[in-house]
């Protein structure tokens, strides 16, 4: 890995600190980093939200906006000092030496320019080339970053092509001019996991085959352990530990990075491998860092000295540095949780329990809107999105049912018409023995008492106008569940619960941090006690500690309350360890569903199968069996006939004909003794002999039979 | 000591609301302008230099150590005459009947308040509630909006009538449709949030969504919309005192005080200049501070 001998490094950070001007002062978002990439290393960055992963890189680019300034330090990028590069010369770096790469694909493409016209701008205007040579290039480019039918992709819009194809464009415009150095800030975080995982293969190629230099932006582990060779973990605005892939992996020296890793679900054969320990308390915003250490408030191991004075960078033989006062002497083997954040106690009460929520082949069809004149007059045929297909399923009490699938597989239209959101097309649905396919507006009030949801985006779930107080209090009023002057008390009770204090009943929902309002909406949800809880995505948007706190929250209140939940998730690894039943969707229908456990391990079904492979584990000694799927998710407007995976499906060689009866008939629910039901044409015996997808290495000793 | 804290806190608020002003070189010029406008207006209520409504000097004179700004053609005192008008645009409102019934708040205020409730209550259910509420509401107000402003005008004062009620009326209607396009678009906006989703799965009524979740925090823009209208309502009630169906009598009106000078505007020009620097002023003043304070407010946004 040490190529250090071979050629200078592209691009050198020394010690430098990005600063922000604000009103009545200036804020130093960054501070003290400094590492180096080479020649065809990709370094990756990772770290939690806010603490300053972006403002390096575009501290390179000298893209900090008008009131962000390189503070000290330099930055050389072959040898050429970049802080302080302006105008014309920075220009010409921009695109041509130095090329980024951003998160969401659909913005930076511009949806009005096709997308050859944008790709050749980048070599006409840097290289002086003539268009014709220039679409040549592109389309070559195309090519290589394995698009298909690249000549035609030239003449499309954006918009013509999958999210995952976008990227790939924006990539190989990147590469156009053979930079030196690329930045990829999270370029496939907007991403779904199966299209992540070709993104991600790809940019390992490229990495071979372009020697550039690449740094890697990210907050996943997981996604760094596929792609880098070096990482870099940053945390408020400091890199506090650096080293190789497995290094850090491996053996974690910075009590930050250690507890990073026990934070992340990790996904093996066994459950115990998901179970999380929080890191405790937040990311010190970048105006009110402590003076000492910055990881010490939050620190399991910290001592007097970390208190008042910064610890230096500690370089090891390994090439691992550390910035800790006792890095090497703290043994991550010997930690052991405190009381505060251990997860709860799992009481797996097997009696069966009466199911509380009855799906019997639920529809949700929406119409569309034709744009014929014909289908204006109304004389066309109507036409459907079929976002949720014969959902049938049995929620026993206090139990919880995941439910996972990629974006825009109807999970959230299943909830939403559960709740009533949406009105049922057809089927039926029971709730506690009442019928509730209908809309809300004309459900009786003891049922929206007991069907509550708690939702994704912590930005959006509270009313910015209202305090913490009176939003938990409302459903109470509402459903008079608690008199009128006991409310207070009742409030700060279940504030309590949620860990947190009295003092947070009187705060906006602006003084709070993402995870805090997260937690206020769930307590929102609880407030008039209700017996099923729908979470849609309720710890997706959040940063990994964070997300470990909630998870292990929820799932104490889920005992104390005994209240029944289904989980929206579009991780597998999340859902893991929290749920009681897994629910796999694709495309409106259910796929898979049964036992948590029986769900990640064989028999699969080939969708789940292909999932469970294309989820980046942050742990480099795993194997996981390497399943791609090719084109993308069918419109749900016109699914294909029969089985809906059968056009991606990468198993249906297994069945005679390469599997015709997939093509026109709807697949047999094929069921084990633990009530798991798979919905495949390929018999049982056959999914059976599918090898479980993540092995551990060489010392894995839990296979499951 | 609960009382207290809650006290702190509001004087702290009222400080922050005029530091966020002082941020803003903008809303101070616009603010002082206004202010002057006001402090005028209140002194007025107690002390004008001279009679408003007297004849004691000569007529169309000009400024002179007696009358600073001169006087109109009836002999009049021109000062006295603007501080006077500023008290029905700003500060009172007289109702018609028997024994001269005075409600505090001016026309412009009033007649704002009223296209402010008009507009939000239509915006709101149009934005919220869509479909056919949205279209046919909005078909009403394009209609509104079409007519020119000025018939509008003469449409409702013709119809009901001189007096100050009927301009707040007048203003009211023609300042609905602009202020339910804005509260349309922002409820538009904000009921994609998932609260107003948690509202609903609570079951609440459509009414308390639309005024208890959604125009709390569509008030932002709105507040600055209503004082840019203010500005605009001012003007409306110099242009109507101009055409002569403004303000009724004693009170002297700045739109018709250009009026009666612009026959007299070869002989004394200042008498025409007087009153409509008085409207501009005033207008430009309330503009600025509402520009200022939107940037302001805006600017710190997440």
């Amino acid at each position: 890995m040490n190529n250090l001998k071979k050629a200078p490094p592209v691009l050198i950070l020394e010690d430098v600190a990005v600063a922000y001007k604000i009103r009545g002062g200036e804020i130093e978002a960054v501070q003290n980093v400094s590492f180096e990439i080479n020649r065809g290393e990709t370094h990756g960055i990772v770290g939690e939200s806010g603490c300053g992963k972006s403002t390096v890189a575009w501290a390179v680019l000298n893209f900090l906006g008008a009131n962000g300034y390189v503070k000290r330090g330099s930055i050389k990028f072959q040898g050429q000092e970049l802080v302080g590069v302006t105008g014309e010369e920075l220009r010409r770096l921009r695109g041509d030496q130095i090329a980024m790469v951003y998160q969401d694909p659909m913005q930076a493409l511009n949806p009005s320019m096709r997308l050859g016209d944008q790709m050749s701008e980048v070599l006409t205007v840097h290289r002086d080339m003539d268009k014709k040579e220039a679409e040549k290039r592109c389309i070559e480019m195309l090519e290589r970053v394995y698009m298909p039918d690249a000549a035609n992709v030239m003449n499309r819009y954006p918009h013509q092509i999958s999210g995952g194809q976008q990227q790939r464009v924006v990539i190989a415009t990147a590469l156009l001019n053979n930079p030196a150095l690329l930045i990829m800030d999270e370029p496939t975080t907007a991403l779904d996991v199966t299209v992540e995982a070709v993104v991600l293969d790809l940019i390992a190629d490229l990495r071979r085959e372009f020697d550039t230099a690449i740094m890697y932006i990210t907050h996943n582990l997981g996604v760094v352990a596929r792609v880098s060779t070096r990482v870099g973990v940053m945390y408020a605005g400091e890199m506090v530990e650096r080293g190789t892939v497995e290094d850090i992996y491996k053996d974690p020296q910075h009590p930050y990075t250690q507890g990073l890793m026990r934070c992340v679900p990790k996904l093996g054969a066994d459950k115990a491998s998901s179970i999380l320990y929080p890191i405790r308390g937040r990311v010190p915003p970048p105006n009110n860092r402590p003076v000492g250490c910055v990881f010490s408030p939050r620190c399991d191991y910290v001592r007097e000295i970390c208190h008042n004075k910064r610890p230096e960078l500690l370089e090891f033989s390994s090439g691992v540095s550390v910035r800790c006062h006792f890095a090497g002497e703290i043994e991550a083997d010997k930690w052991s949780p405190s009381d505060d954040i251990l997860p709860p106690e799992i009481i797996t009460d097997t009696s069966p329990r009466e199911p509380i929520l009855k799906l019997d082949n639920l529809k949700k069809y929406y119409e569309v809107q034709g744009s014929s004149l014909k289908d204006i007059l109304g004389l066309g045929e109507q036409r459907y999105v079929k976002a949720v297909e014969n959902a049938d399923f049995d929620l026993p009490r206090g139990t919880t049912l995941g439910v996972v699938g990629e974006s825009g597989c109807g999970k959230s239209t299943l909830i939403k018409t559960i709740i009533g959101l949406e009105q049922t097309t057809e089927g039926h649905a029971e709730f506690m023995e009442i019928d509730i396919t209908d809309e809300i507006s004309t459900r009786g009030e003891d049922v929206i008492k007991e069907l509550q949801m708690v939702f994704q985006n912590p930005d959006s779930t509270m009313n910015p106008s209202y305090t913490v107080g009176q939003q938990i209090g409302r459903p109470m009023k509402r459903f008079s569940t608690v008199p009128k002057d006991e409310i207070r008390g009742e409030v700060i009770k279940l504030l309590e619960s949620m860990r947190l204090g009295e003092n947070y009943y009187d705060r906006l929902p602006r003084q709070l941090s993402g995870g805090e309002k997260q937690r206020v909406g769930i307590a929102r949800a609880l407030a008039s006690h209700p017996n099923l809880v729908l979470c849609d995505e309720p710890v997706s948007a959040l940063d990994v500690s964070v997300q470990a706190a909630l998870l292990n929250l929820l799932l104490e209140l889920q005992q104390e309350y005994d209240t029944t939940m289904m989980f929206i998730a579009h991780d597998l690894s999340v859902v893991r360890f929290f749920s009681d039943q897994v629910a796999v969707m694709y495309l409106g229908q259910i796929m898979e569903i049964g036992p948590a456990n029986a769900i990640y391990a064989p028999p699969y079904h080939p969708y789940s199968e292909a999932l469970l492979s294309a989820v980046p584990i942050p742990d480099p000694s795993a194997e996981q069996k390497h399943i791609r799927l090719e084109g993308t998710v069918p419109s749900a407007i016109n699914p294909p006939d029969g089985c809906r995976f059968h056009t991606r499906c990468p198993r249906r060689e297994l069945l005679p004909d390469g599997g015709a009866i997939c093509e026109t008939e709807m697949p047999p629910w094929r069921e084990t003794a633990e009530g798991h039901r798979i919905f495949c044409h390929i018999p049982l015996e056959t999914l059976n002999t599918f090898d479980p997808v993540i092995t551990q290495k060489p010392e894995g000793s839990n296979h499951v039979s | 000591m609960k009382a207290k804290t809650k006290k702190k806190s509001r004087l702290q608020k009222f400080w922050d609301s005029v530091s966020l002003i002082l941020a803003s070189r903008v809303a101070t010029v616009g603010s002082i302008m206004v202010l002057f406008w006001l402090v005028l207006a209140f002194i007025s209520l107690f002390w004008t230099p001279y009679d408003y409504n007297a004849s004691d000097f000569l007529q169309n004179l000009g400024p002179n150590p007696q009358n600073w700004l001169g006087t109109d053609h009836l002999g009049r005192d021109i000062f006295s005459r603007l501080m006077k008008g500023t008290q029905v645009v700003l500060l009172k409102t007289r109702l018609p009947g028997e024994g001269n019934i005075i409600i505090p708040g001016g026309v412009a205020i009033w007649g704002v308040i009223g296209s402010m409730a008009l507009g939000v209550t239509m915006g709101l259910n149009a934005g919220y509630r869509g479909g056919w509420w949205d279209q046919v509401i909005m078909q009403i107000l394009d209609a509104l909006i079409a007519f020119p402003r000025i018939v509008l005008y003469l449409v409702v004062i013709a119809a009901l009538g001189q007096g100050d009620l009927v301009v707040i009326l007048a203003i009211s209607i023609t300042g609905a449709p602009g202020v339910a396009r804005l509260a349309r678009s922002l409820a538009m906006d904000i009921k994609t949030r998932d609260y107003i989703r948690a509202a609903e799965t609570r079951g609440e009524s459509v009414w308390y969504i639309m005024f208890k979740e959604i125009l709390p925090n569509a008030s932002g823009p709105l507040l600055v919309d209503g004082m840019l209208r203010v500005g605009y309502a001012i003007f409306a009630i110099g242009t109507l005192g101009f055409l002569g169906i403004g303000l009724p009598p004693p009170d002297p009106d700045w739109g018709n005080m250009v009026n009666e000078a612009r026959r007299n505007i070869f002989s004394n020009q200042l008498a025409v200049i007087w009153p409509a620097l008085a409207i501009a002023t005033l207008v430009i003043g309330l503009n600025l501070f509402a520009d200022g304070l939107r940037e302001e407010m805006t600017r710190y946004q997440k």
